[in-house]
């Protein structure tokens, strides 16, 4: 036995017992530890693993198509793959990056840089390294899923505009919801969702989104689905049908391709929007995946201002399209004789200044001038002197009875309303007097009015339909247009209207844009951008050519089209934005003859294709 | 009075708690993997056992104080092999903790440690004669543990540096230890406290953060605090009577932390319910008691020592184990003795009961 060991039997018995009643004490202490989170606190914690357990997945519900008045697609959605990385597996990654640097092109400094930036995101949460995916992209990752394992394929719903930028300005584009949708929204929109943001796109958003699908899924804690727990399929959204006829807008589009500047076609009973368009443009193609920074910054930034819809949204003096409201002004207030005259040698001078008309330094002057010659020759002199015989407030009340100066009420979001002076708008902006000397200005569509494209189309068509202003729309089943009525007289309809016959046809301002056989009507404009007195100053012609505007409509009492051009810096109203008109016009008539002549021919052959379909029962009810 | 130890004389009750703890364990470990890629490793954990039980048979052959005898050698043997394998270890989990054996598996040498450390500090602790500890055998005893503890301290692996302090703490205890020492002893610590504070920049990253993480689980539920939250989501969400064996989804899914291991308690809780905690903690407490009796039917204070060894690195286990499950401590890795999987970890809690079975069959022999 070893020296060690000796006298030590003594046990210390107590303080064995000691820490017997330790361990009691402590045991106790653990259970109730766990009394608390498995009894206490259970209904929280076993939230908590239900959260773990299950994922919710969105599935895109594909938003509604866009068709034309003949059910032509002008826009769609389609289904393609974006490409995702796993990022469970770092090794995995690091392996498979050459692979998939040369198989998907993405350089390895892109993938490292959207890597890194995702570092901070949940493990599970794959990355997108491919938004919209190529058939080869596809295939490359199907045909590599056993040694590429970390790359994924997700099926999204993308936006698609065959016909580009054709159409853009109205029917808009979208993009991921915003922050402040997102709050607007009540829990509808979650980040990420695509949404309309302008145009069409954003007025009938709630028809086009439909309502996005959830799939819960069981998944482990590396995010991987184990097992599908239930599936509410997505409600695709509902298509809708636009009055835009393709045809005209393709004419309109051509006629416009190296132009700037808007045209609206508009069916003038219902207030149809046949063609609209504005230039420059977008391509909303590219906002569908998601538009780079720069690209959206040059966009917003872009002097042309391509985002803007000049259709609705350009506030430009109307010139001398604004002499239809004076014509009728003056004939319907009775305020100036029917057969009031003037003399034009080119000029007249008013409260001390000297106002040109438009032949001035070309002509001698428009000579005697009578309404109807006013109208056809488009002769400011004219139309100062009705100007200051009706006075600033006769010219308000009817330019807005004729619906300028507020929106028309078409169905696109941020319509712009115009602006028609008055001397209480004066007072209330400005705080001084009208000077009598702005009326002479107004009188001829310069000066302080300012009209939008919409608005003029549906004043003129106003005017000619006899004071009928229908609302215009691009949704075909657009629900109570409502018309606004302006009661014109007969007699003012008819004198007014022969006088936008004769803009065409008698050899006036718009001469160029006669049609055959049809009864093509209008009003030419050209109207400064700033004064004369300030385009001196500055001393640059180029920047500050006149805006050329023609509205025609056809035909000449009631008509059935109008078509409102405006080309910005045109110079011409009748020469450069007539033809456009007229072309549309032309193509609508051609379109509504080549109907009524199919029409006519199919009735002859009415009875054979009768008889085929009841031999083609027969036939189906033989064994 | 018999002059030879025979194998009648195991505590076969102590044994029978063992091997039932230990039968819920490779139940657990099957439940935790079968439908993982680490399925049938229930099989291995029996083989571990299997070999721990032929362990436990082999070092209860050998008189103790045999083993007492060779301590300073013994613990020379094992602190080289601590240095060795800091030299020359295999790494995994960025620790330096396992040296191989034949390129068959590997042994954590930390685990032998555990062992050497219960051999001698008993020996040192039988060498005092009196019932009063005086402040140099303190001293030294400290000293015999903190070497070692340093070493382990460096590879890193607090959880088991710390597992070898209670060794000295319950065996300073039962020498009888001055209350002044105590009261010096805790004051220590206290101004180590924020000394250790101050220090914490020089930690592994991995230990910082298990720090924050125990100080602030819900910071970053994905990240660092992930394994106590969903250890305690599992815990809590099983509810009194459980989900049924098989059927936890935090455990099934793998969203407890090594489910099959270290927190296998948790496993067992979600699927169990705090039913099966109570059985399984209670069986626990059987089994520190029973080593306790079997100190107190020591036949001399070596013996106690020995058991009493065996029965603070155990207690420690099931204490630290039991109370990070349950979010109370932060994550240090330190198994559930006989339940949690791991080789070198079973083997040596058989060993150790080995060591008990050793003093329990010499308490009649002279």
């Amino acid at each position: 036995m070893a020296r060690w060991t000796v006298n030590d039997q003594k046990i210390p018995q107590g303080r064995l017992a000691l820490i017997s009643y330790g361990s009691v004490g402590l045991v106790i202490l653990l259970l109730i530890g766990f009394w608390k989170l498995q009894v206490v606190q259970s209904g929280h914690f076993a939230d908590l693993a239900e959260r773990n357990r299950v994922r919710s997945i969105p599935i895109i519900a594909p938003r509604g198509a866009m068709l034309d008045r003949e059910g032509r697609i002008l826009v769609d959605s389609f289904p393609s793959f974006s490409i995702l990385l796993l990022r469970d597996e770092p090794k995995a990654i690091e392996k498979a990056l050459p692979q998939i640097e040369e198989g998907l092109g993405i350089s390895k400094g892109d993938l490292q840089q959207q890597l890194d930036s995702a570092k901070n995101e949940p493990k599970f949460q794959p990355v997108v390294i491919k938004p919209a995916a190529s058939l080869a992209d596809i295939a490359f990752v199907e045909s590599h899923r056993a040694d590429i394992p970390v790359l994924e394929l997700m099926m999204v719903q993308r936006r698609r505009y065959p016909h580009g930028s054709q159409l853009a300005s109205a029917i808009g584009y979208v993009g991921e919801v915003s922050a402040q949708q997102l709050e607007e929204s009540d829990g509808r929109y979650r980040p990420g969702d695509i949404v309309g943001k302008a145009g069409l796109e954003r007025q009938y958003n709630e028809t086009l989104e439909g309502t996005d699908g959830m799939r819960r899924v069981v998944v482990n804690s590396l995010g991987k689905v184990m097992r599908t727990l239930d599936n509410v399929e997505a409600i695709p959204g509902k298509p809708i049908q636009l009055t835009i006829d393709y045809d005209l807008q393709a004419i309109a589009e051509n006629d416009m391709a190296d132009k700037e500047g808007s045209v609206v076609a508009m069916d003038a009973r219902t207030g149809e929007v046949l063609a609209i368009l504005s230039r420059p443009t977008f391509d909303p193609n590219d906002f569908a995946v998601r538009i780079p920074t720069e690209e959206w910054q040059s966009l917003n930034t872009d002097p042309e201002t391509p985002l803007l819809n000049r259709s609705i949204q350009a506030q430009l003096a109307p010139g001398s399209v604004f002499k239809i409201v004076m014509a009728t002004a003056m004939l319907e207030s009775k305020a100036i004789p029917e057969s009031m005259t003037a003399f034009c040698p080119g000029y007249a001078t008013f409260y001390g200044r000297m106002f040109k008309c438009h032949v001035f330094g070309k002509t001698a002057g428009h000579g005697v001038v009578d309404f109807h010659k006013a109208i056809v020759q488009s002769c400011d002199v004219y139309f100062y002197n009705v100007g200051k015989l009706l006075g600033i407030d006769r010219i308000s009340y009817y330019a807005n009875a004729l619906g300028l100066g507020h929106r028309t009420g078409i169905d696109l979001p941020s319509e712009e309303p115009g602006l028609v002076p008055s001397e209480e708008w004066v007072e209330r902006v400005f705080h001084r007097k009208w000077y009598a000397g702005e009326t002479i200005s107004v009188a001829v569509g310069q000066g302080a009015v300012t009209t939008t494209p919409i608005q003029l189309a549906r004043m003129i068509a106003g005017v000619a339909s006899g004071g009928t202003l229908v609302e215009p729309h691009l949704l075909k089943n657009f629900q109570n247009p409502h018309a606004e009525h302006f009661a014109i007289s007969e007699d003012t309809v008819e004198k007014v209207t022969q006088g936008m016959y004769g803009v065409v046809n008698e050899g006036g301002t718009a001469a160029g844009a006669k049609l055959q056989n049809i009864e093509f009507c209008g009003k030419s404009g050209s109207a400064q951008v700033i004064g004369y007195d300030v385009r001196n100053r500055l001393g640059r012609q180029r920047e500050f050519k006149d805006n050329a505007w023609f509205v025609g409509y056809a035909p000449r009492r009631n008509p059935e089209i109008v078509v409102a051009v405006l080309v910005q810096g045109g110079e011409h109203g009748g020469a450069v934005a007539g033809p456009i008109a007229r072309d549309i016009v032309k193509a609508y008539y051609d379109k509504k003859n080549a109907r009524s002549q199919q029409q006519a021919n199919a009735e002859p052959e009415g009875q054979p294709s009768a008889s085929r379909a009841v031999v083609a029962t027969v036939g189906a009810q033989q064994p | 009075m018999k002059d030879r130890p025979h194998v009648q004389d195991f505590d076969w009750t102590l044994l029978a708690i063992v091997f039932t703890i230990s039968g819920l364990g490779v139940l657990e470990i099957y439940s935790s993997t079968h439908a993982s890629p680490m399925v049938g490793m229930q099989w291995k954990q029996l083989m571990w056992i299997a070999a721990g039980i032929a362990g436990m048979f082999v070092i209860s052959r050998i008189d103790y104080h045999t083993l007492l005898d060779q301590a300073p050698a013994l613990y020379v043997f094992g602190v080289a092999m601590l240095l060795i394998v800091l030299v020359i270890g295999h790494s995994r989990f960025g620790a330096k903790r396992w040296v191989s054996l034949g390129g068959l598996a590997y042994f954590q040498v930390s685990e032998l440690m555990k062992l050497i450390i219960i051999i001698v500090l008993a020996r040192y602790f039988s060498e005092v004669r009196t019932d009063r500890m005086a402040l140099l055998d303190l001293v030294k005893v400290g000293v015999l543990t903190l070497i070692p503890v340093g070493l382990i301290l460096i590879q890193p692996d607090l959880g088991t540096a710390m597992v070898l302090v209670p060794v000295a703490l319950v065996g300073a205890f039962i020498a009888g230890i001055e209350w002044k020492h105590w009261a010096a002893g805790v004051l220590v610590i206290a101004l180590m406290i924020p000394f250790g504070w101050n220090m914490r920049h020089h930690l592994k990253p991995y230990q910082q953060q298990r720090i924050q993480t125990f100080l602030h689980p819900e910071e970053n539920p994905r990240g660092a605090g992930y394994q106590i939250l969903q250890s305690e989501i599992a815990v809590g969400s099983g509810g009194f009577w459980g989900k049924g064996f098989g059927k936890g989804s935090q455990n099934q899914l793998g969203f407890v932390p090594v489910r099959y291991s270290d927190f296998i308690l948790a496993a067992l809780a979600e699927e169990q319910g705090f039913i099966g905690v109570c059985v399984v903690l209670l069986l626990y407490l059987g089994l520190i008691l029973r080593l306790v009796d079997n100190a107190q039917k020591a036949k001399d204070r070596a013996g106690v020592y020995v058991v009493m060894g065996v029965t603070a690195i155990l207690g420690f286990h099931v204490l630290v184990n039991a109370s990070m499950v349950i979010g109370y401590v932060p994550v240090t890795g330190i198994p559930l003795p006989l339940m949690s999987y791991g080789g070198s970890a079973t083997a040596f809690v058989f060993l150790a009961l080995g060591l008990v079975m050793n003093v329990r069959m010499r308490r009649f022999v002279n």
